[in-house]
């Protein structure tokens, strides 16, 4: 007896510790201590690649205080209901924990009291999954969600009234097929960008211009190939069968036919030689371009930035034969329980400041046109292409493709996304 | 063997018997209700319990095998209520879906083979051989890295296994590998093999636990016995051992074998996702896809064979040794 | 059975080697959650408090553990009075399917974590209409607590029907005949028989639903984390990895004392 009841009294004052030790904080030092180790130090120099030493710049009044050139629509904040679930890229929406000078959610966090809570989806199908449970408040989509969102009703059609910042985003991303329903936009444009081609320089040292590396092989990346781990990865090879077997015809990479859709399932089953990983978490592609395990693979601009700040000698580059990409668009769930917040936060992320930050960090052209002053790296709407329409005519944005070819065939019947998963799952058996 | 119970203060058998007092007026009813009706009385022990599994537990398995039943709206991707048979045929016939399952088999039997193997001479030092005073800390110390955490562990032999990078390519003081690799010189790399380990590494608590009751639970007077009638130690193993250890190895083993089966956090991140290993992947990517109602056909694979082996290990005792 | 002085090495060996085994993956762990570069791979360069100071400070953590706390003393309560009303029925009683309802108990724990998640998740999403009125269960710290107790059952389950069998049934009889009515003997009698195994159901039941990820990722609400979820979605991005080795290394520090004592309360049942 005297024993259980010494082991009861242990338990609950260890309890007790465990609480208290866990409140400390908050009355604690808040000194953010960063150390030389931190980010990037490192960055490489060429011309894709952002840098990521220096604190994105922001606009100082002489009171110290930043001025994020943006006014809340009156209506909407005051309804705010005080919290905000999301879901959105790895990297979209950051509070400063990833390194304290990439912090676009606390000052939104304190001029509207939503607290934002993040839901992170690797790839677009997991975002699908997730909005389909009504659980979320929105959503950052890229084009081959936003189609099944919309045609599942998952997005509410927007009011443009109640949003500041709408204004200022490009023409050239508004009203496009993957935001927009019969007219009506279904969503804010927040950057676009393209898959990119990273490689080793150590493996590569005259560079890469061409896929070809992650196709033909016969390279010393043989077997350290990392490929993103998705059905839409397929139109990749469509891509490059585009390029090297014209015969095919095929126009655009989201609009095959059977013949041309088992060509490009042949290449990617021909690719498992060349293959070394396939990823869908941030850290294991970046934790295996620092290891000299991946020598070349797709990549998005954020990910090659993290893993050059650990040392990886690596650059990107979109090669000569196009890419893949995406143009994302935050969209409203039709179940959303905290709507008012949500559209504030919309609103906040495509305003000037909020948007030169989120797109600089991961390295995407931006959707506000004056973000561009606002980047820390002056040049960094050219270095992305933000105004350079040309660049983007041979990236091919993310959709769904649908049994409706999309290039305009009526002749044929195109192979729909449901048969692009199970090819996949197939492939990856 | 009698038990000597210590009968709490407040029960004095000659003070109630004198007493007119007694529990309050509801309880009385009770209990008279109770008495009078074991009916009752096992009835309402045994309907919240059973209510609760039948209908919560029971009947979702159940909705999710109908909800395999309906097709797939192919724009939008949600369920409709169009009725199909499609997705079982599918689940059921896909080939790569079949020897995806036989390969997860296997390598649950493998890890549940593997954990015994370790279990067994382990528990056995600890039960019969290590004196009294290390048996309590040698026990602690074997299930203390329960609490550790899944997926603590699960990152951990990812960075255990690591293969080696050329180091050429590598950053600065990188690319020579995972703990194995830079320690012992050699590592499974991101293989089938490593999921295997670090299957074992995460259920062999599991195995261990009832083990250890079962040779605890062995008087050793039993094997003194067959040594004195002339049995070598490995024939009291095989006669005496085995046999009275088989209920706790089949409770261990629905652990570790029912937990490999369906695992598909940790081959995804042990193996670099170079290759789906294990068929818990398959039903996660395919609602992931989303597909609701072709993952739940799938998931038909896994529940009819933990179902076989649940029946099998009850006729091996394992549910008296859970 | 006489050993002989070989088996004993032998055997005495292989402990060691099982130990070796089950604690380098936990130092190397504890190793990076001091390591001074930022991604999680082996080799652990270099010695730093930083990540430490950090995890103090950051409230994910935190927050998530306050959660899985929450969670699992909840599951655990449920599962102990599911688990003792059961194994009461099923040792004291004997009724016609008493052997099919046994497996009740086993199945959630022995289907894979992802048929049960799924088809638990699958049916809190959706709205039962009884007619009079309708319910959705929905996704948040509810539906945790159903999940999780549903697989905990077993556990308690089994750790009260160890102890009833081995108590005689006489005893409850003994207490009738001295005059004890039926909640007298349940509370001077029964409870305290029972209580150990109750203790020792309770730590197990209470480890169970800390720990675990895979069920707890299809039933739970958005913005309601556990701790092995926040651990989940924090190395999937380019966080600082070295706080979560920090979060995973203050766990295992804090459950020695509990693995202890878990031990020893299951010990002391027996001993009785």
């Amino acid at each position: 007896m005297r024993t259980r009841r010494t082991a009861m009294a242990l338990l609950a004052s260890l309890s007790i510790v465990a609480a208290a030790c866990g409140d400390d904080e908050k009355t604690g030092s808040t000194a953010v201590e960063t150390t030389t180790a931190d980010t990037a130090g490192t960055d490489t120099t060429t011309a894709d690649t952002a840098g990521t030493d220096t604190t994105v710049g922001v606009e100082t009044t002489v009171a110290g205080e930043t001025d994020y050139m943006w006014t809340p629509n009156a209506g909407v904040l005051a309804g705010a209901e005080g919290q905000v679930n999301i879901v959105a890229w790895p990297g979209y929406i950051e509070d400063g924990s990833t390194a304290p000078e990439y912090d676009w959610v606390t000052p939104f966090e304190s001029i509207t009291s939503c607290q934002v809570n993040v839901k992170l989806g690797a790839t677009s199908d997991e975002m699908v999954q997730l909005m389909q449970s009504g659980e979320y408040d929105g959503v950052s989509a890229s084009g081959d969600a936003t189609n099944r969102l919309m045609a599942g009703g998952e997005i509410a059609a927007l009011d443009l009234a109640e949003y500041t910042s709408y204004v200022d985003v490009f023409a050239g991303l508004k009203d496009k097929v993957w935001n927009s329903l019969d007219g009506e936009p279904m969503g804010i444009p927040h950057g676009r960008g393209a898959n990119l081609l990273v490689y080793n320089t150590e493996a590569f040292p005259d560079g890469l211009d061409s896929w070809s590396a992650m196709w033909d092989g016969g390279t010393v990346a043989d077997g350290a190939v990392s490929i993103y781990d998705s059905p839409i990865y397929i139109a990749d090879a469509a891509l490059w069968l585009m390029a090297t077997q014209p015969e095919l015809g095929i126009t655009d990479p989201y609009a095959l036919d059977q013949t041309q859709f088992d060509a490009a399932i042949a290449l990617l089953d021909e690719q498992k030689a060349v293959s070394g990983q396939y990823w869908s978490d941030y850290t294991v592609q970046a934790g295996s371009l620092v290891d000299g395990t991946v020598l070349a693979g797709t990549t998005w601009q954020v990910v090659a930035n993290f893993a050059a700040g650990e040392g990886a000698k690596i650059e990107t580059v979109k090669p000569k034969e196009g890419a893949t990409g995406w143009s994302d668009t935050w969209m409203l769930s039709s179940q959303a329980s905290n709507p008012n917040c949500m559209k504030l936060w919309m609103d906040w992320i495509s305003s000037p400041w909020a948007n030169a930050q989120a797109t600089e960090y991961f390295g995407e052209a931006p959707s506000n046109a004056k973000s561009c002053t606002l980047t820390a790296d002056p040049d960094h709407c050219t270095k992305f292409h933000a105004e350079n329409e040309e660049y983007w005519d041979d990236v091919w944005y993310w959709t769904t493709a649908t049994e409706e070819c999309i290039d305009g065939r009526t002749d044929v019947a195109c192979v729909p996304y449901t048969e692009w998963v199970n090819a996949w799952s197939s492939l990856r058996a | 063997m009698g038990e000597c119970v210590e009968l709490a203060p407040g029960l004095n058998p000659v003070e109630s018997a004198g007493e007119a007092s007694g529990p309050p007026q509801p309880f009385r009813a009770l209990n008279r209700v109770f008495r009078r009706r074991r009916r009752v009385g096992l009835l309402s022990l045994l309907s919240p319990p059973v209510f609760w599994m039948l209908f919560i537990y029971v009947g979702s398995l159940v909705l999710l095998v109908v909800s395999a039943f309906f097709a797939l709206d192919p724009i939008s991707q949600k369920p409709t209520t169009t009725f199909t048979t499609d997705n079982i045929t599918d689940a059921l016939t896909d080939s790569s879906a079949t020897r995806l399952f036989l390969q997860t088999v296997l390598i649950a039997s493998a890890v549940t083979i593997a954990c015994v193997a370790i279990a067994l001479p382990t528990a056995f030092f600890v039960a019969k051989i290590a004196p009294r005073w290390m048996r309590r800390g040698l026990m602690v110390s074997i299930l203390l890295p329960l609490w550790a955490g899944y997926m603590v562990k699960t990152y951990a032999w990812r960075a255990m296994v690591s293969p080696a990078g050329g180091s050429q390519f590598a950053a600065e003081g990188r690319g020579g590998g995972g703990f194995l690799q830079s320690a012992l010189g050699w590592t499974p790399g991101y293989s089938k093999t490593a999921v295997v380990i670090a299957l074992v590494y995460l259920w062999l608590p599991y195995m261990m636990l009832p083990i250890y009751a079962g040779l605890e639970r062995l008087p050793s007077s039993l094997l003194d016995a067959a040594g004195d009638l002339g049995a070598k130690p490995l024939r009291t193993f095989r006669s005496v051992i085995m046999p009275l250890l088989l209920p706790s190895i089949a409770a261990g083993s629905i652990f570790t074998f029912s937990l490999s089966l369906g695992d598909y956090i940790l081959p995804r991140l042990v193996v670099d996702g170079k290759e789906r290993v294990m068929f818990g992947e398959l039903i996660n990517s395919t609602l992931g896809a989303p597909n609701q109602p072709l993952a739940a056909a799938y998931t038909i694979w896994p529940l009819a064979m933990i179902i076989l082996y649940l029946f099998a290990m009850k006729r091996a005792g394992a549910f008296d040794n859970l | 059975m006489r050993t002989s002085l070989l088996s004993r090495v032998v055997l005495g060996l292989i402990t060691l080697g099982t130990l070796l085994f089950l604690y380098t993956p936990l130092w190397v762990v504890a190793r990076l959650s001091f390591t001074t570069t930022k991604s999680v791979s082996w080799p652990a360069k270099g010695w730093t408090l930083q990540w430490w100071r950090e995890a103090w400070k950051t409230e994910g953590p935190r927050d998530a553990l306050v959660n899985s706390l929450s969670v699992a003393l909840a599951a655990t309560a449920v599962a102990l009075v599911l688990g003792t009303l059961a194994a009461f029925a099923m040792q004291r009683f004997t009724f016609f399917g008493r052997n099919s309802v046994s497996f009740l108990w086993v199945l959630p724990i022995a289907l894979p974590g992802i048929v049960t998640g799924i088809a638990l998740q699958n049916t809190f999403s959706r709205t039962i209409d009884l007619g009079l009125f309708s319910f959705r269960v929905g996704f948040g710290f509810h539906s945790l607590v159903i999940a999780h107790a549903t697989f905990c059952v077993v556990v308690a389950y089994n750790n009260v029907v160890a102890r009833l069998r081995r108590s005689s049934p006489n005893l409850l009889e003994a207490s009738a005949d001295l005059g004890a009515h039926g909640t007298q003997t349940f509370r001077y009698v029964t409870f305290p028989l029972v209580r150990s195994a109750l203790v020792a159901g309770g730590i197990l039941a209470f480890a169970l639903s800390f720990d675990e990820i895979v069920v707890t990722t299809f039933t739970s609400g958005s913005g309601f984390l556990t701790l092995p979820q926040w651990i989940y979605a924090n190395f999937a991005r380019p966080k600082s990895p070295g706080v979560v080795n920090v979060v995973a290394t203050f766990v295992m520090l804090m459950s020695i004392p509990i693995a202890w004592l878990a031990q020893r309360l299951g010990d002391g049942g027996v001993d009785q």
